[in-house]
């Protein structure tokens, strides 16, 4: 094993015993407040990491991110109520749903050229979801939302988040490195190519819908699975998952987090879900900040965080090297 | 035997006709030239038969098949690649990057989803690095490289897809004369070696006239005149319209 491999393996050892360690040590230290902040920003996390291969790999500007996390959420939570579908299908289901939405929604965006049609395309799929929860009374309860969506009793958030925050640990680890994969593999390098220059991918002989199409697919299948453990984390979910505020706040975790960089939206995640419930305990204008820090990290750091940490990582090894 | 034939394609932008009715015959192997000044329609005329603008009439014909109108990515694929006046690559990819993207498409493994892009090891990529002479700038982004690098990797794109024909637009534009006679030397080069057909347009007429073996003239989107190099060397219409004086071409 070389230097480097060993220093990975030996990271890559210490951050997965902290991660086991961590309930236990928010827990006993701190409080159960911080376990759901802590699965609020492995829901938000993963959602940013599936919406980034579209819009860092795939240079697709897609506006409408929620129509997949809501198709996830209200299919696990629609499944959950009205049927007796037992959880694991509901939860094996929702990603299906959210996939199936994103092959609609992805076939006529992908035909779009121009980024503004294409944003313009995505959000509105995205409103007309939300207008259709939030109408549809008799199927969806409309603007009320479903509540009491219970999780079998060894995930249950009743007493403790210590079993759904191991169970959300997987779920995502799974998916991260599912996703992590198919960003280094053929495929993710051909996404990369569109997002630099589809004029020249054209003319390497790439055929360009089918691509993003599927892209835009995968994306969403793995926006279906966050919005599963959203719902099983609140044991509730409203229309509002379909609005395009959280398509939006994707994006802004994005940005944040650095969109060239595989984990920087979980970077933009932890910060946005972070920045928002310390600063809304002394604010409520805490918009106000976010707006400020992203306008300073656009400004300074166009990279975003993730992409800033990258840049001083392989200067260091490099300077160690020479 | 002709590779490409073109009969009577025209285009209009609007009410501009770009290219009125051009025929061009190409034959295998040979490196072939169109020149006119600029608007005359040279690049009009291979964005037509790329497939990047569809035809208003007339066909093109590739190794004896209709290509009028195909979608470029087809195009590429029957054996046809093309490189672009202003040089296009994926700035932010590396150089090593911008080819194995290019190999694994030719290969049909670009949808392909676990394997690790970078490490696959593909015999066509190294085969173009080194054919391009980019093999110690293979870690460098694309986008810093300078201008006769980006053009070379563009070149070595082309060469990835593993074609029969290439299209260069301008190849050496912007190039110093060193830079300049090192591309020509390197298109002949590969040409000769891989058995290619080169169809190219070009504004440096030293250039246009040691390389090529048939010449197009074009002006106002016609063809004012075709032939031999020799021949078009001492065309005197294509001297009065092209060059506005009767003296011999030497260069620009």
């Amino acid at each position: 094993m070389t230097n480097a491999n060993k220093t990975k393996w030996i990271a890559g050892s210490a951050v997965a015993l902290a991660l086991i360690a961590l309930p236990f040590a928010v827990e006993t230290w701190i409080s159960q407040y911080y376990l759901y902040l802590i699965i609020k920003i492995i829901v938000w996390a993963l959602f940013a990491t599936s919406f980034n291969l579209v819009m860092g790999y795939g240079g697709m500007m897609s506006f409408g991110h929620a129509a997949f996390y809501g198709a996830g959420a209200y299919t696990c939570a629609l499944l959950m109520v009205k049927t007796s579908c037992p959880m694991p299908l509901a939860f094996l289901t929702a990603p299906l749903a959210a996939a199936l939405a994103g092959l609609v929604i992805g076939y006529f965006s992908v035909k779009i050229k121009g980024i503004f049609y294409f944003a313009t395309l995505t959000l509105s799929f995205a409103q007309l979801l939300y207008i259709l929860v939030f109408k549809w009374r008799s199927f969806t309860f409309g603007d009320d939302g479903i509540q009491g969506i219970a999780s079998p009793a060894l995930l249950s958030t009743l007493d403790t988040y210590v079993n759904y925050y191991y169970f959300a640990l997987v779920v995502s680890s799974i998916c991260f490195y599912i996703m992590w994969r198919i960003a280094k593999s053929p495929f993710g390098m051909i996404l990369r190519t569109l997002r630099e220059n589809p004029e020249r991918s054209t003319f390497i002989g790439v055929r360009i819908q089918r691509y993003r199409l599927s892209a835009f697919v995968i994306s969403a299948f793995f926006s279906g699975v966050a919005g599963a453990l959203y719902v099983f984390l609140e044991t509730s979910v409203a229309p509002d998952v379909f609005k395009w505020s959280v398509s939006g706040e994707v994006l802004l975790m994005g940005l944040l987090g650095g969109m060239h960089v595989f984990f920087g939206p979980a970077l933009g995640a932890v910060i946005m879900v972070l920045l928002n419930s310390f600063i809304t305990s002394y604010t409520e204008y805490w918009g106000l900040f976010i707006g400020i820090t992203l306008i300073l990290i656009v400004l300074f750091f166009p990279q975003g965080v993730g992409g800033l940490i990258n840049e001083q990582l392989r200067s260091t090894m490099n300077r160690k090297a020479a | 035997m002709e590779i490409l034939e073109t009969k009577g394609i025209k285009k209009s932008f609007g009410g501009v006709t770009a290219v009125r009715g051009v025929d061009l015959q190409v034959e295998e192997k040979e490196i072939y030239s169109v020149i006119g000044p600029n608007g005359a329609g040279k690049t009009t005329l291979f964005n037509l038969i790329s497939g990047f603008h569809k035809c208003d009439e007339g066909r093109v014909l590739f190794k004896g098949a209709d290509i009028t109108n195909l979608a470029p990515e087809k195009i590429v694929q029957l054996g046809m690649g093309r490189s672009f006046q202003v040089t296009s690559v994926f700035p932010r990819l590396t150089v090593f990057e911008n080819i194995q993207a290019t190999s694994l498409v030719t290969g049909g493994q670009g949808l392909s989803l676990f394997s690790d892009a970078s490490k696959m090891r593909l015999k066509n990529t190294e085969e173009v690095l080194s054919l391009v002479e980019l093999v110690d700038k293979r870690d460098e982004l694309a986008g810093t490289l300078p201008a006769g690098d980006r053009k070379k990797l563009e070149l070595g794109i082309v060469l990835a897809t593993r074609p029969e024909m290439l299209l260069l637009d301008e190849p050496t534009c912007g190039m110093s004369p060193v830079e300049t006679t090192g591309t020509i030397e390197l298109i002949r080069k590969i040409a000769r070696e891989m058995s290619l057909t080169v169809l190219l347009t070009e504004h440096k007429m030293d250039v246009v006239f040691s390389v090529s073996s048939h010449i197009t003239v074009m002006n106002f989107g016609v063809v004012i005149a075709a032939g031999k190099t020799e021949e078009i060397r001492n065309n005197k219409l294509v001297q009065d319209i092209y060059f506005g004086s009767t003296d011999q071409p030497s260069g620009r």
